[in-house]
């Protein structure tokens, strides 16, 4: 046995230059150093350990990533963490209550069944939100229903539970 | 999926993001990153330097005067399809902008990256091009206009110089007695056209007196369909001139086979799409005379 | 006993941590001082490696180490053949790295390790690799051909095996016949795609020579096995954790995938945990795929439409390697008689190497190719005897009363003959016929076509093999302290819900609330024995072995709980997590009993000091343990099926064609699907809704698209296009329960049903809504509208020639 091509000392830190960003997540203050092509879905999970967002695709097709910049749902796999420098971020961690009473959405997730490996569930949780919030009174026709959700994809529900949880969470935002 | 190192600037003026951009070919301006971080995180590009313009606020906003609608290239596609004074100069664009992607993609790719990009199957170009609309570059030179027809020169390729920004989208607003329509086929919601076809035909006493057309995902650049406009001029719109339109738009179709469709189809779709917009368009126009 | 928990609708356990976001994918666990691996794939499909040149990779900083064939040790062999096979006579695995030649685009050839996942991705794109290109024929029925370029040398034809399944007197049917069907069918390779991509996590402990592995696989104690085996290691040395899991579909039952083996390796070799998170890209080309096959059927059938006798020979695409077996080919092959009596048929095929990433199960497992392939032929043999299309299979069921059905000579994929458990076919088929109004429908077609638009009614039908052995085991376990119940089994659990499902078994026997069942699996230190996730078989295996179990540990309390309420057995019953004397309030809680059959009695907390009030669990007068019995409430044991059972379903739809644009709109789609008893109907209805998603996206979307030369066209989101929810319509589901005599709870797996028949209703419908262009018949999936108009286009030509 050869052996590979290996270090003596093993590298503990990237080479990458290190650039300062400083940003509001989920409310808090947050000052850091990154490289300057560390993606903000890698920054939220790596670096403030914010693992409720999830990568699915780092190509902006599958929507587990999103997250809320500036009010506005986004995908965090299509932005660089130095572009969020000064801009407030929302994640999934963010959305049920201090205590871990559950959001309706995701109360509403639960009642209907609309997840199974929950991989994907923050990103539609996220974009829902983002979605309720910009139209409080949705058209919950069926069709809809599906073109708001349209842009996220998940793998185990086939949708139909998912669309019964946009409505519900239409209704239980209705009567909270 | 990670993309290659770069520098990063995040200018503050127009002429500061110039100068960034300058003598570096290999330099990208940064706009709503929607296409191009893809493109980075499957290393399929790889800028030495990207120019992040989401701090420079003259790139943004939108202006309704003088019978167009000026958009700054920064501009968020969501923000301009929820503009109500734009909407209410021009319905098309909220039209085409519903096909763009999805909402959350919309949130955050901006009018003028999209139009920069020049992918031939992208609905925003094609708007462009039906209205007959320009843009506004600034290089280091100073400004100048591009007309829409002048711009998308191949696929991925417009006349924007390297070293030039793109600064404004000029739509025009919707002409009198004019209907507008875009319908696109593509396998996905959101996903890029197959083909698509947009609209605009202005109707006087039951004859069309003018019509734009233009499609995309049919050729290496968003087309204007001429002869399928010069099918319909004079006519009441009556099937056959519509039949003629959608004959004269599917020869316009050179876009190769590719996963999804082949030459056939999409001269199919390219004739089916004509037929349908005309129509809707020009019961559109008849709704507003 | 109180309200039983089997067969509702209980809301999942599971579902609040994910929800807020706090699951632990593999991703989500921190390991402090983690490298990264990445790794260097081939460019080339075939191909002869002439030199891979890993300096620059190696020099760059943050890099600790590039590894090729030539340093990894003794890990640089062919990888395990996992399910051998006597007529697999020429079976290929590939090694971890790429020694001499690469078999496929994406076949690793050389692992980076680094500080982070992206410095280990720019080193990786500095290993030079140099190749002579070798010939390739990447079409399935020309890669048989004796001139066509062999993927391994000493394979001739590429063949991997010739196999032979067959029952009664084919030849003799179709001697008999008074007409007979013959069709080609075509079904193209697509990918089990879960949304999150493989991962694999290690951490060697030098000091304790302790292994842990978290690898988002279905088979946690087979890894560890094979781990075990590759590494020289006590398996006790090794913990294998599936933590949450983004979804499987089959694809991550595959051992192993090469970082299964050097993730572990890196990690030994620098004294350091070590990740490899695929990416998408990576999951394209480098994780197991399934589906190409190709048959050629024939029905021999009556004028009637009795169906006498079936030939089917068909070609399998295994990609480059054959790690699984036979298994997909095998469960295809065995269920190609479907629901039907069908007494005598011959099944021919032939396992096929091209250079692709290897083919291993994925959600339906060779179920959807056997299901189009007999469907669509029997939809033909209706339309060319003029018997409509229901009428036909009517006239073919297994009769309600004919089960046990035995299928002579038929070997499925658990070693054991076919014999169909229970069915009601007949049934199913009158109730999607009044869903759907088949009758109606003809009316609504005609007004539609008259006003140019274009209604087609489609059906599908399907049996499903599930529930396959050997067996799996679960531990029920009281907690003293808490009175929480936990049960332990062999299994992992990528969303399916057992934690739920699980939870209602263990509660209705022991009484414990839902909520207070703690289901642990995935994890190869919570139970010894067992398989794994995959052929549809957790709630039939584990969950009857809970069942038994939880039985167990109920006799072991209802015998505690009558010492200790001094009360007689008969008059104990177990509710509210507690035992109960019938007809009064006295109860002991399931804290309290299982604290008394400790015979150990710290006073920990209220539970165990309240335990001290009762009289002893135990009437033994010697030692407190008395011979022959074990501390608290425990109990273990086992289920082993007879052999498979045999669910079944049937789906139905209304698609309208649009001729101009050739794309469809599911108008109804109707699902009736009958897995025997239900633990709980609505997980029932989340796994027959996802199954039907992902057969949608076989029957109209999902293709893995390679060019010639054998290179990935759309090894991405963009491209390969799994359907949002603006692509999967609305399903009317409808549930019927056929229990099984197989097993105690009366239940047969339902994790791929949905899958199994979509393809085939929508070519039906679509075919059915396109007959007065006089289209030729569909027989190729996926769908796709690029398809419809060259169909539409040929019929045109036709009429006008």
């Amino acid at each position: 046995m050869t052996g590979p091509l290996r270090r003596r000392r093993l590298p503990m830190r990237s080479p990458d230059p290190a650039i300062p960003v400083s940003l509001t997540v989920n409310g808090e203050r947050v000052e850091r150093e990154v490289s300057p092509r560390l993606l903000l879905s890698d920054f939220i999970r790596h670096e403030l350990r914010l693992t409720g967002t999830h990568v699915g695709c780092e190509h902006g097709v599958c929507g587990c990533c999103t997250v809320i910049i500036d009010g506005r749902a986004a995908r965090s796999c299509l932005a660089f963490a130095v572009q969020a420098d000064g801009a407030e971020i929302r994640t999934i961690e963010d959305v049920a209550g201090p205590d871990g009473a559950l959001h309706p959405i995701q109360q509403a997730f639960r009642e209907c069944h609309a997840l199974q490996c929950g991989y994907c569930t923050p990103g539609f949780v996220m974009a829902i939100l983002d979605h309720l919030t910009h139209e409080p009174e949705p058209d919950l026709d069926d069709g809809a229903i599906r073109e708001a959700l349209s842009g996220n994809l998940c793998r185990c529900t086939g949708y139909k539970n998912i669309v019964a949880a946009f409505r519900r969470s239409v209704e239980l935002m209705r009567g909270a | 999926m990670k993309p290659a190192l770069f520098d990063y600037a995040a200018p503050s003026t127009v002429e500061d993001a110039l100068a960034a951009l300058a003598g570096d070919e290999d330099a990208r301006p940064l706009a709503g990153g929607q296409s191009l971080i893809p493109a980075m995180n499957f290393r399929l590009a790889a800028p030495s330097k990207l120019v992040d313009l989401r701090r420079i606020d003259a790139l943004r906003g939108i202006a309704v005067d003088d019978g167009a609608i000026r958009v700054g290239a920064m501009t968020r596609h969501r923000e301009l399809e929820c503009d109500a004074a734009a909407d209410a100069a021009n319905p098309l664009i909220a039209e085409v902008l519903g096909h763009v992607a999805h909402i959350v993609v919309r949130n955050r790719g901006t009018v003028g990256g999209s139009i920069a990009h020049a992918d031939p199957a992208a609905e925003l170009p094609c708007l462009l091009v039906a209205t007959g609309g320009e843009v506004v570059v600034c290089g280091p030179g100073g400004d100048r206009t591009i007309a829409a027809g002048d711009l998308f020169r191949f696929h991925l390729t417009t006349a924007i110089e390297p070293g030039e920004l793109l600064r404004e989208l000029r739509i025009p607003a919707l002409p009198p007695d004019t209907g507008w329509a875009f319908q696109e086929v593509a396998r996905r919601r959101g996903d890029f056209a197959l083909a698509g076809v947009c609209a605009l035909v202005t109707v006087v006493g039951g004859r069309c007196t003018a019509a734009r057309l233009a499609a995309c995902g049919i050729a290496a650049t968003p087309v204007r369909l001429a002869e399928a406009e010069a099918a319909l001029i004079g006519t009441a719109l009556d099937a056959a001139s519509l039949a003629r339109a959608g004959a004269a738009a599917r020869e316009r179709v050179t876009a190769s086979d590719d996963l999804h469709a082949g030459t056939g189809y999409r001269r199919s779709l390219a004739a089916a799409l004509t037929r349908r917009c005309v129509a809707a368009a020009a019961a559109r126009a008849g709704e507003r005379s | 006993m109180s309200t039983m928990q089997f067969g509702e609708r209980i809301l999942r356990n599971a579902d609040p941590v994910l929800l807020r976001g706090e699951g632990s994918f593999i991703d989500d666990i921190d390991l402090p001082g983690a490298l990264h691996a990445a790794f260097v794939r081939s460019s080339a499909a075939r191909a002869r490696i002439r030199s891979v040149d890993t300096r620059a990779a190696a020099a760059l900083d943050g890099v600790a180490a590039v590894y090729t064939c030539d340093d990894i040790g003794d890990l640089d062999v062919e990888l395990p053949l996992l399910i051998p096979h006597p007529d697999l006579t020429r079976p290929k695995t590939q090694r971890p790295l790429a020694r001499g030649d690469v078999y496929y685009v994406g076949q690793c050839i050389a692992m980076v390790v680094a500080v982070d996942r992206y410095v280990a991705e720019d080193a990786a794109r500095l290993v030079e690799v140099v190749y002579d290109p070798l010939p390739v024929e990447m079409d399935l029925e020309k890669a048989v051909s004796d001139d066509a370029p062999c993927v391994h040398p000493d394979v001739p034809n590429n063949v991997a095996g010739d196999f032979l399944v067959e029952t009664g007197d084919p030849d003799r049917a179709f001697a008999e016949a008074d007409h007979v069907v013959r069709i080609k069918v075509r079904v193209e390779r697509s990918t089990a795609a879960p949304l999150e991509c493989r991962a694999m996590a290690a951490r060697w402990d030098a000091v304790t020579g302790e292994m842990t592995i978290w690898d988002s696989t279905q088979a946690t104690l087979s890894v560890r096995g094979g781990l075990a085996s590759l590494f020289g290691i006590d398996e006790d040395r090794i913990r294998v954790i599936a933590p949450n899991v983004g979804g499987g579909f089959g694809q991550k039952i595959m051992m192993f995938h090469p970082d299964e083996v050097l993730v572990p390796f890196a990690s030994m070799q620098f004294d350091r945990p070590v990740k490899f998170i695929e990416d998408r890209v990576e999951n394209f080309v480098g994780a197991s795929q399934e589906r190409t096959q190709i048959h050629e059927i024939a029905l021999a059938a009556r004028r009637d439409g009795t169906v006498l006798g079936l030939k089917d020979d068909f070609l399998h695409d295994t990609g480059a390697f054959i790690p699984y077996g036979i298994a997909v080919a095998q469960v295809g092959s065995t269920s190609i008689a479907g629901p039907y009596r069908i007494p005598s048929f011959r099944v021919t095929f032939r396992p096929v190497y091209l250079p692709l990433v290897q083919v291993t199960p994925y959600r339906g497992c060779g179920r959807p190719q056997a299901c189009y392939a007999l469907e669509r032929a029997l939809d033909r043999l209706a339309d060319e005897l003029g018997i409509d299309r229901l009428e036909i299979r009517r006239r073919n069921f297994i009769a309600e009363d004919a089960f046990p059905y035995p299928r002579e000579g038929v070997i499925f994929a658990d070693g054991l003959q076919v014999n169909y458990d229970s069915g009601a076919y007949e049934k199913a088929l009158d109730r999607v016929s009044r869903e759907i109004d088949f009758d109606g429908f003809r009316a609504d077609q005609a007004t539609a076509r008259a006003e140019g638009r274009y209604l087609g009614l489609g059906l599908g039908f399907y049996v499903e093999g599930t529930g396959l052995g050997p067996y799996e085991g679960g531990r029920v376990k009281i907690h003293p302290i808490t009175g929480k119940v936990y049960v332990n089994t062999g299994l992992t659990n990528q969303g399916q819900g057992h934690e739920t499902v699980f939870a209602q078994i263990a509660a209705d026997q022991t009484g414990a609330r839902v909520d207070d069942v703690i289901v642990v699996e995935g994890d190869s230190a919570a139970f010894d024995w067992g398989v794994a996730t995959f052929a549809s078989r957790a709630a039939v295996c584990s969950g009857n072995a809970i069942h038994k179990a939880a039985a167990k540990a109920r006799r072991i309390i209802l015998a505690a709980a009558a010492n200790m309420l001094e009360a007689a057995e008969e008059d104990i019953e177990l509710r509210d997590g507690a035992a109960w004397v019938v007809g009064t309030n006295r109860s002991a809680s399931l804290a309290e009993i299982a604290t008394a059959t400790n015979p150990l009695r710290y006073a920990f907390n209220e539970a165990a000091a309240s335990a001290t009030q009762f009289a002893p669990a135990s009437r033994s007068d010697g030692p407190p343990l008395a011979e022959g019995c074990a501390p608290g409430v425990e109990a273990v044991d086992y289920f082993s099926p007879s052999h498979s059972t045999w669910a079944f379903g049937v789906h139905a739809a209304v698609i309208e064609v649009d001729p101009d644009l050739c794309t469809i709109d599911v108008k109804r789609y109707v699902c009736i699907h009958d897995c025997g008893r239900m633990i709980n109907p609505m997980i029932v209805e989340g796994q027959v809704m996802g199954g039907l998603a992902q057969g949608m996206g076989g029957a109209f979307y999902e293709r893995c698209a390679f060019d010639a030369e054998g290179v990935p066209l759309n090894a991405n989101f963009v491209d390969f296009l799994m359907p949002y929810a603006t692509e999967v319509p609305d399903v009317e589901i409808v549930h019927m329960e056929t229990p099984t005599p197989l097993n105690p709870l009366g239940v047969k797996g339902v994790g791929e049903a949905g899958t199994i028949p979509v393809a085939q209703v929508v070519a039906s419908a679509v075919e059915d809504a396109l007959a007065p262009f006089g289209i030729a018949p569909i027989h190729e999936a996926p769908l796709t509208p690029n398809a419809i108009h060259d169909l539409l286009a040929r019929a045109r030509a036709g009429a006008e020639a």
